[in-house]
């Protein structure tokens, strides 16, 4: 299974490192390495679904062009990605920085997740107690004497 | 509760409501991070006079617009007449900046044209577009290369900038200007700033 996942990691990495070839890329394959790492948390806004590291769209070139200059000048990956984000806004990032309003994005499947999991328990525990009924010695009695009626009935019948 | 049955309903109506929210939003129109920022320092070669350049400080002290335009812009044509309409009212400058007039253009293959041809390819077919559309343009300059363009976070052509006497940048609109945005939000946006100090 390992190995299946490895093969298919590695045929994507060529395809994308395959969509690349026109671009000049670094000669240093561990700078280059680290582009591309940064390229996919990068979002093209031409196309949307896209990082800039898997678009062919000239802007995502441009865009991944730029990375490689800034790497190869020294700056790091938060240094760039603050640069994107100037000037694209923070839609350009895939993974969107913890702030006011996006902390409904973070924490809303994790509030969803607790008042779903408190639902549930809630309800079961009512179950329980409705499904086992504490009766009281008459009621006791009157159940069993329903219950020999009934018998009697069904032996006439 | 008599009524809980209603509430699979509400939550559905609410869920509806979110969704034809949605679809009432534009995914391409991203907001631009720049508005109310001072705009990116550029200096870029003018179409009309190559020898000299224009900078954002020399916009210095005025309201304008900044529009981006390619020749092989398809969007831009529709826009276009709206911006020549606008240029004969002389109401706000209007600055182009045409981005990567060259290697923009998908048919052309950038391996068949020298590093040293691109600039004069790129005025010679700018200005062939200009001739043959009408230059609506005070001045066009040339950003061969998008840097700017990123600068200003480019992303689609046609785009423009409401540039304030501070030179910073007030309003972006994105894609072509049609006649009822110019009437209806930019002209009313100039106005209020040429009325600031």
């Amino acid at each position: 299974m390992r190995r299946l996942l490895l093969a298919c990691g590695l045929s994507l990495f060529a395809l994308a490192a395959h969509a690349d070839t026109a671009a000049p890329v670094a000669a240093d394959p561990v700078l280059e390495a680290r582009v591309m790492a940064l390229s996919h948390k990068l979002r093209c806004l031409v196309c949307q679904n896209q990082s800039i590291a898997e678009s062919d769209a000239d802007l995502a070139q441009d865009l991944r062009a730029q990375v490689r200059e800034q790497m190869t000048a020294g700056k790091n990956e938060d240094e760039i990605a603050d640069y994107m984000v100037a000037r694209y806004g923070d839609f350009v990032l895939y993974e969107p920085p913890m702030r006011g309003s996006t902390l409904l994005l973070w924490l809303g499947p994790m509030v969803l997740a607790v008042v779903g999991i408190g639902v549930l328990m809630v309800r079961l525990a009512r179950r329980n107690k409705e499904s086992a009924p504490v009766l009281d010695d008459a009621q006791r009695a009157k159940a069993r004497a329903l219950l020999e009626k009934d018998d009697k009935n069904g032996t006439q019948a | 509760m008599k009524a809980k049955f209603l509430v699979p309903l509400f939550l559905f109506l609410l869920l509806v409501g979110f969704l034809g929210f949605g679809l009432s939003l534009n995914p391409r129109e991203v907001p631009s991070p720049l508005i109310d920022k001072p705009a990116p320092d550029f200096t870029l070669t003018r179409l009309d006079k190559p020898e000299q350049t224009l900078g954002l400080a020399d916009m210095k002290g005025q309201v304008w617009l900044l529009n981006v335009w390619a020749s092989w812009c398809v969007a831009c044509r529709q826009e276009h007449p709206v911006l020549v309409a606008l240029s004969k009212r002389k109401e706000v400058p209007l600055v182009g900046l045409n981005y990567k007039e060259v290697r923009g253009d998908g048919t052309i293959d950038m391996r068949k044209v020298a590093a040293e041809n691109e600039l004069p390819m790129a005025i010679e077919r700018a200005s062939d577009w200009l001739k043959s559309h009408g230059d609506p343009y005070d001045v066009s300059i040339l950003d061969i290369n998008g840097r700017v363009g990123i600068d200003f976070g480019v992303y689609g052509v046609p785009e423009t900038f409401l540039i304030d006497k501070q030179g910073v940048i007030r309003y972006k609109h994105i894609g072509p200007i049609t006649p009822d945005a110019l009437r209806d939000t930019i002209l009313p946006k100039v106005a209020a700033l040429k009325a600031e100090s």
